[in-house]
This record gives structure tokens, sequence and C-alpha cells, in this order.
């Protein structure tokens, strides 16, 4: 069995989750809501094991890296961490809703990178020659995955506010609603971000002391660090703006939006359309 | 001070003291860095780029610092503003935040316990001194050790979990002002620069990037370089055997020491960085063997880059130019290659490249001579980046606070459990400053555990 081979039955997997979860959504059929967070689960448990194969081709190929080496690789393991977020918050909380405004993120990645990337493994440059290359991109994506996650939480709030002040009768909102209150939507986009925020910290530190050790210089305002501190000053403005009153609610969930769109630029912008260090990955 | 100083004094104070203020300062530091990524930085600045714009545009760039944006002087403003309002907060802050901690509430009246979310009233049998007894040693096993004070004839118990992380914030917002002073450090008593040295060659000066240079203190010499590629052509590893001299003396422990990308050099707090690589342009010199197309014993030639050397049969050579990697170049080859020059009787020059791994190849050519090449003598230099950087523990240390303090502030909660024991009436309060859903389960267990008694 080869990872390739996974890496599409994953991609179906989150294609038919997606589709469970919008007939959930229509329907209000509970059943569906479980087979939506089940398939995506499943689809993450074969996900897993097709990361793991391919590592093991990867030395097998004597390259011997982890596969967190290029774009296509990056995109899957994207795909992965949002899974793996929204399984610690169907888990935990069981509002599993989100997963119809979350796991199409994944679904998305996974699409993107099975049809429109160059899947080969290839041997490591001598700049990602580092373990630190290992900490740096999981602790990385895993918060981006946690901004992903709240980012569906926020266009969620956004979508039941505006029916809640536009119309009061209920069966207007057929599907919307199914949605947690606004209140537990608000709280839940704060606790992804709680999540997040740490682990986009440690994905600064370990980028910076990466810097350092190969370079010479912990911080030389490239185009992709420069990005994530622009992210990381987006959520450091929502976590201060949640103590002021006034700013929770509509604006916070607005912010998480923007940081969210900040990420995805720090993420495939920077390489797409600018130039710098990181551009491994680009125009592939 | 006049009252209307005082009143302005008290304004500014509080404009530092705005969360408001630090809000807009985030959301203009993330807006502004922007323009820095879109605009080319110094060093890195193309010709065309600056060509490109108009000369309206170039001067209002410049005087607005776009080159430079992150050195520019409202860039660094707005940070020592994030400073400012950083520590102000704080100050106002931290004494209230204190006192929670240091000065609890021990009593909860009645007040008080209108005040909290969560109450609980049990009615217990035995009289006062026992259910007090019994109640210390149900908080000190279930929660924590209670402080114990009677007023009015009514016991008071008080317990509390993790009032310190009431000062995580406090950390993390420490943390940014530490790696601020790293940076400052770094700034004023360390260097940026780079160095390249030739094969066999030693500097003991580095190159600054604002033009400068210093010197090291001792001397730096590469013994050798090499560079190897994957089947697929692209690098796999830069490798530079460096060797550290004091007073022209190899420093024990400093010998051959290769150097790559992503495993750099430190000698006393300096720290070399492999990062490029050329061929020395002097000093080359190039083998060569030519033999007559009909046959014959090949004849060795030696060469100097752009020297006329005589051929056998009549005729010159010349170098034009030469690679120790023709992939670069020419995808399909690999190995040291040689574009030369030959000019024999009348013919005008022909100009072909002859590949060390490839000496039948020239056959195919059709000369009347045919030409091998068989390498050179010509060296490598490596490029270095050299730094020096003594804040960088500061900064490190900065950053280690700050993954605490998020930690302190966003996982820990401080907890407070109080208990009233009056008239044969237990009554329990309590709240979390943080994750009141999760509080709540622990005090429903509590009150669980207390009714069970
Ligand atoms: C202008 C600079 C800043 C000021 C004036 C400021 C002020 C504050 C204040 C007053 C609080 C609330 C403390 C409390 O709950 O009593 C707070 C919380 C916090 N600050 Fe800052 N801050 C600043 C910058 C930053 C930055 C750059 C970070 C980045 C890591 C940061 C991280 C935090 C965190 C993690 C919290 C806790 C938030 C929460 O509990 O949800 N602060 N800040």
């Amino acid at each position: 069995m080869s990872s390739s081979l996974l890496f599409n039955v994953t991609t179906f997997a989150y294609l038919a989750s997606t589709v469970a979860f919008f007939a959930f959504l229509a329907s209000r059929n509970k059943n569906l809501g479980l087979a939506g967070s089940g398939i995506a689960f499943f689809g993450f448990i074969v996900q897993t094991v097709a990361i793991g194969l391919r590592w093991q081709e990867s030395y097998a190929m004597g390259h011997g890296h982890a596969p967190l080496s290029n774009l296509y690789e990056s995109v899957v393991f994207f795909s992965w961490t949002i899974i793996l977020i929204f399984g610690i918050l169907d888990l935990k909380y069981k509002y599993r809703v989100i997963g119809a405004f979350v796991v199409p993120f994944a679904l998305l990645g996974m699409a993107w990178a099975q049809l429109g990337m160059n899947s080969g493994i290839e041997p490591l440059v001598p700049a990602l020659q580092s373990n630190w290359l290992l900490y740096h991109v999981i602790t990385c994506f895993l918060g981006y995955a946690a901004f992903a996650v709240a980012c569906g939480i926020s266009i969620m709030y956004l979508i039941k506010e505006r029916q809640e002040t536009t119309d009061g009768n209920s069966q207007a909102g057929g599907v919307i609603s199914m949605f947690p209150s606004i209140k537990i939507l608000d709280d839940l986009n704060y606790k992804a971000i709680m999540i997040g925020f740490p682990l986009l910290t440690l994905g600064i530190i370990t980028g910076a002391a990466w810097a350092n050790y190969a370079w010479g210089t912990y911080w030389s305002w490239d185009p992709k660090e420069t990005w994530s501190l622009i992210v990381w000053f987006v959520y450091a403005a929502f976590l201060h703006a949640r103590i002021t009153r006034g700013w929770v609610g509509r604006r916070a969930a607005i912010l998480s939006i923007i940081g969210f769109a900040a990420t995805i630029f720090c993420y495939l912008g920077v390489n797409l359309l600018l130039s710098g260090l990181h551009s491994y990955g680009g125009g592939q | 001070m006049t009252t209307k100083d005082r009143g302005f004094l008290q304004a500014l104070w509080d404009f530092f003291c705005s969360l408001k203020l630090s809000i807009s300062l985030l959301i203009l530091l993330a807006l502004t860095s922007i323009i820095g990524t879109v605009i080319p930085q110094v060093p890195n600045i193309p010709e065309e780029y600056i060509r490109s714009l108009s000369q309206t545009k170039l001067q209002l760039y410049d005087k607005l610092g776009f080159f430079d944006m992150y050195h520019s002087w409202w860039f660094i403003l707005l940070l020592y503003l994030l400073t400012v309002n950083l520590i102000a907060c704080s100050i106002k802050r931290l004494p209230r935040v204190w006192k929670i901690i240091s000065e609890p509430t021990l009593v909860m009246d009645e007040g008080f316990e209108k005040s909290l979310s969560l109450t609980h009233d049990v009615k217990l049998k035995g009289d006062s001194a026992a259910l007090r007894e019994k109640m210390v040693s149900f908080l000190t096993s279930e929660f924590s050790k209670p402080v114990v004070t009677e007023v009015d004839g009514a016991c008071h118990l008080f317990a509390q979990k993790s009032a310190y992380s009431r000062m995580g914030v406090y950390v993390v917002h420490l943390s940014i002002i530490i790696i601020f002073i790293g940076a400052i450090i770094g700034s004023y008593f360390g260097y940026k620069g780079f160095v390249s040295i030739v094969e066999g060659e030693s500097v003991d000066t580095v190159g600054l990037r604002s033009g400068k240079s210093i010197p090291l203190g001792f001397a730096v010499k590469c013994e050798k370089f090499s560079v190897t590629f994957y089947d697929t052509g692209a690098p796999k590893e830069f490798k530079s055997i460096l060797t550290v001299l004091e007073n022209g003396k190899p420093v024990p422990g400093y010998v051959n020491i290769p150097t790559i990308v992503n495993d750099p050099l430190t000698y006393k707090g300096i720290t070399f960085y492999q990062s490029s690589y050329g061929s020395a342009s002097e000093g080359g010199t190039f083998y060569f063997s030519v033999r007559p197309r009909t046959g014959g014993t090949p004849v060795k030639l030696t060469a100097r880059q752009g020297d006329k050397v005589s051929l056998p049969g009549g005729g010159t050579m010349q170098v034009l130019e030469a690679t120790d990697e023709v992939r670069n170049f020419i995808p399909q080859f690999s190995g040291p290659a040689a574009r030369i020059e030959v000019t024999t009787g009348s013919g005008a020059p022909q100009v072909f490249i002859v590949m060390r791994n490839y000496p039948e190849l020239d056959e195919q050519r059709g000369g009347d001579m045919v030409f091998t090449y068989d390498g050179s003598d010509q060296k490598f230099y490596t490029g270095l980046q050299v730094a020096k950087d003594p804040g960088v523990w500061v900064v490190w240390l900065g950053c280690a606070l700050m993954v605490v303090g998020i930690c302190m502030a966003f996982f820990m909660s401080h907890k407070r459990v109080w208990i009233r024991i009056a008239n044969g009436h237990v009554v329990l309060g309590g709240t979390a400053s943080k994750n009141p859903a999760g509080f709540q389960l622990q005090f429903d267990s509590l009150v669980d555990k207390l009714s069970k008694l």
C-alpha cells in the first residue's frame, strides 16, 4: 500500500464528511451529524497512517526526512492539523455543526494538494536539514489549524447573529437554528484562539531559534517572519479586545476572521506572491 | 505644580494606561509591518525596482523610511509607545492583582455570598466545633488547606489554588520587555558581517553591512570547501573545513572543523555560518590532453585562465571560463567543465565546451584535434556569515518566560472556595478566574461529597 493511495482515500473521506455535515444542516437528522464526525475521524486515521508511510518511503528512497519539506507536504499536514483541532473540540464540546464550517477547510487543502501539486518525495536542500524544521513546522501548523477552526466558528457567529437581529421567527432560520447560541460560539472562538495563540508563539520562537542557529540572526524581518508577527499582533489584539468591554461578540468574530486571512497570507501568500528565505515550495 | 499641569499629567497617564491604546498599537503595528513585506528593503533592493518608481514616489518612500522601514523612526516610535503602554498598564493593575493574591478575602459574609455565582447551602449535624474540624479536614483533603477566621460566632474558612496564575499576564508582558532589552543589547554590542575566504587562506577581519570592517581578534582559515549534489541536481551539502588561528597557530579543538549549513562554528562568542561559495577568480591552472583525430599519443597541456597556449600541431588554445559543476549551466551533465577557444591555422576561432566526466564527447565535435579536460587546481572561496550577539541569551530568556506566562495566563485558573458555618448550616461558595464551566463541575462534586459527609 502506498501513501498516495491513502491520501486519495483521505480526500474522499473529507469530501464525504463535508457532504454529511451539509446534509445534517439541511435535514437536522442527528445521525447525519454523527456520520459527518465519524467519517472525518476515519479520514484522520487514514491520513495519519499515510503521513507515517510517506515518512517511511522517504527513508526507503534514501532521503530520510519528515514529510514537512515542501508545499504539498505542508498542505497535507495543515489538513491533518485542522481535523485534529476540530476533533478535540468535537469530542470535548460536542457542537457537531461546527464540522460543517471546519471540515471543508481540510477538504480544500487535500483536494488542492492531490489535484494541483507535484507529490514527489524530494531530498532536503541544505537549508532545511535540521531538526528545528520539525519543531517549527509542527507548532506553526497546529497554531494555524486552531485559527482555521476559530475562523469557521466566527463565520457561524456572524450568520447566527444576523439571523437573530433581523428576524425573530425561528422557522425562517431552519438551518441556522441548529447553531449553538452566539454566546457559546463567542466562547468557542476564544477557546480555539487560546489553543492557537500559544502554539503560534512557540512557532515564532522555534523559527527564531532556528534562524539564529542557521544564519546567526533570530530576526531579520524577512516577509514570512514579518507576516507571522502580523498574525501574532492581530490575535494579541483579539485577546486584549476581550478584556475591554464592547469588543466581544461581533467585533471579536471579525477580528478572528481577519486573523485567519492574515494567517493564510502568511502561509501561502508570502510563498506565492512575495519572495524571501522561506520560498521553498513556491512555484510548484 | 498647577492644577492644569496635574490635569495634563493625569490625562497622559490615563492615555498610557488605556487598553484601547494597546489594541490600536497592536493593529497599527500589524498594518504598518505589511509595508516592508511589499516594498523591498535594504540591502536587497533590485536596481530595476528603483528604476520602476517615479521620482516623486522614490522621494516619498525615502522620506518615510519605507526602504528600511523596520528601523525607521516612526516604527521604532510605535515599539516604544507599546513598551510604555505595557509598563504603565502593569503599574496600574499589578498592585490590585497582588492584593488579591496576598490579602485574600477570608470571610464570606452574606453580601459577598450574593456576588458569587456558585453557592450552596447544606444542613449538617454536630456542634460548630465539630463541624469546623470536619470542614477543615474536608477542604484540606478535597481542595487545599483552608485559613480559618471566627467572626461574630460564625466560622469562616477560605481555601485557594493556583493564586499565582494571576501573575501569568504580567510574566508575558515582562517577557516582551526582556526580549526588547535583549534586542537592544544585540544591536549595541553585537554585529553582523560577512567574510569570504579562498581555500588555503585565512582572514582576521570581518566586513560589516555598513561597509566598515573590524578585526576578529583571531584568524579563520578555510582548509577546504566542497559541494555535493543529489541525483536530481539539487544541492545536498555545502561544507567548509575551517581552522581557527591565534597568532598564526591553530587553536587546539578548533582544527579542521566541518562547517555546514545548519551547523555553524562558534569561537569566542563569534559564530561563522556557511552561506555561499564560488570559484576564486585568480590563480587557477587548468589541465587538458589533446591528440590528433587520426590517432597518436595525447599531449598534456597546462593553461592559466586568459593565457594563450600553443598546441602541438600549431595554433593556440585559451580557457574562457571554467566551472567545477557544469550541472548549474547544463543540467544533463555533471562534473567540472571548461569553455575553450581554439585557433588553428587560418580558420576562425572555435569555441566549445569540454567536460572532465565525458572524455569521449569531444570526438563527436569533428575537429582535427580531440580535447579532453583533466580538471583544474582552481580554488573555491567560501562565503560565511559572521555574527556576534551578546544579547541573544536575554532574548531566549524572554521567550522562555513568555511561554511560561502564556501557559499560566491561559491554562491555569485561580480557584477560591469559602465555607461559612453558622447555626448548623454550612454555606459553600466558590469562584474561578478562568474556565467557569470547568470550575462548576469541580464545585458540584465538592457539594456532592459535602452532603454525603
Ligand atoms: C501595549 C502593550 C500591552 C498592554 C498595555 C497590555 C495590557 C494588558 C492587560 C491590561 C491585560 C489584562 C490583564 C488582566 O486581566 O488584568 C493583558 C492581558 C494579556 N496580554 Fe497584554 N498588553 C500589551 C501587549 C501584549 C502583547 C504584545 C502580548 C503578546 C503576547 C500580550 C499578551 C497578553 C496575554 C496573553 C494576556 C491574557 C489575556 C487573557 O487572559 O485572555 N500583551 N494585557
